[in-house]
């Protein structure tokens, strides 16, 4: 048998973020906002439904209209857009630099794609493998680290 | 939407993520190993159990089970500008399998660390990436005081298919971190090369 003792994984932030000032509410108490209310209550993202890799990078299309329009979008959508607007993000930068679920960013990524804000890029998939090229650039970066 | 192959030219323009996971049991070191090589601190990032398992569907409604969250850490290093590596630490526990293949989808191989004081722990990790074909090299974590055996050793304990790599590692050091990353990519390259052969002959 291996060890469950992973609690640490769970709710650690959650704790810590709340530990100062000592509020009314705690980590234990779960997040205030449900997280799928910030989506409208949708779980997936757009009608078409794609699902973006963890390791999908997201890019600002600054030209695009909606991008300054503050009332156009709520404030996790103009969240995501901010964390973009430095450099590409990837879903989990996203995710983490937001504060939100990786479930949340990734509809709410769906709607910025829909409005043309963003172009999110996929990643390689399984069966292609980067060309030898790639993975011996990979290897000097290494080790030049 | 950028294009999914990637030639010669495409290489240079397009910007390409690869990931690497972080395998093993429960305090073997996965986030010193991530938090060791990245350029960033360590970030978090959370996927909702519900979203992840699949039990909620999209009818529009707040759904009343969203409670769970599995926490994920995960590290960057940039090789240069459109090239970057990521590394994620998986989830140490069993029940959370399933984010396992939404992690490993894509991957370009995976570190299981081990703990020679507890091999055992990374017996399900060597499993799973052994079924999937997925390249994977084995990193001992060295812990001071644990006592060290070489990596013949290592690679009969855990039964390994010939060739794949064990490396003796200490997961805190910056320099032994990137080695096994290193031997892991070239590992993760000759099994390509290797299953290109195979399918052409």
């Amino acid at each position: 048998m291996r060890p469950k003792g992973g609690q640490v994984d769970m709710t650690e932030d959650m704790g810590a973020l709340h530990e100062q000032g000592s509020q009314w509410y705690d980590g234990e108490a779960g997040p205030l906002v449900r997280p799928y209310a910030m989506t409208g209550g949708r779980t997936r993202s757009g009608p078409t439904g794609v699902r973006f890799d963890l390791i999908a990078l997201v890019t600002l299309d600054a030209g695009a209209p909606g991008v300054d329009d503050d009332t156009a979008l709520g404030p996790e959508h103009r969240a995501l857009i901010e964390l973009c607007r430095t450099e590409t993000q990837s879903v989990a930068e996203l995710g983490a630099g937001a504060d939100l679920p990786v479930g949340v960013v990734r509809v709410l990524l769906g709607d910025l794609l829909e409005l043309g804000c963003v172009t999110v890029s996929r990643p390689v998939p399984p069966a292609q493998l980067p060309d030898e090229r790639i993975l011996r650039e990979v290897i000097e970066g290494l080790r030049a680290l | 939407m950028v294009s999914e192959h990637s030639d010669a030219q495409d290489g240079e323009t397009t910007a390409l993520a690869l990931k690497i996971l972080v395998a093993g049991g429960f305090g073997v070191g996965k986030t010193t190993l991530v938090g060791a090589v990245s350029e960033i601190r360590p970030l978090r990032t959370e996927e909702l159990l519900s979203e992840a398992g699949q039990l909620v569907d999209d009818t529009g409604g707040v759904d009343q089970k969203v409670t769970t969250t599995v926490a994920m850490d995960f590290g960057r290093i940039t090789i240069r500008s459109g090239l970057s590596l990521y590394l994620f630490g998986t989830p140490g526990q069993d029940r959370f399998w399933f984010l396992w293949d939404e992690l490993s989808q894509g991957a370009l191989g995976a570190v299981v660390l081990a703990d020679t004081r507890r091999l055992e722990d990374c017996f399900p990790a060597v499993d799973y990436f052994e079924h999937r074909h997925i390249p994977f090299v084995v990193a001992v974590n060295c812990f001071t005081g644990a006592r060290t055996y070489g990596a013949h050793d290592v690679s009969r304990a855990l039964d390994l298919d010939q060739g794949t790599p064990v490396v003796l590692c200490d997961a805190r050091d910056r320099d032994s971190g990137k080695e096994v990353l290193i031997r892991l990519v070239e590992y993760a390259g000759r099994m390509h090369t290797a299953r290109l052969l195979d399918s052409v002959g």
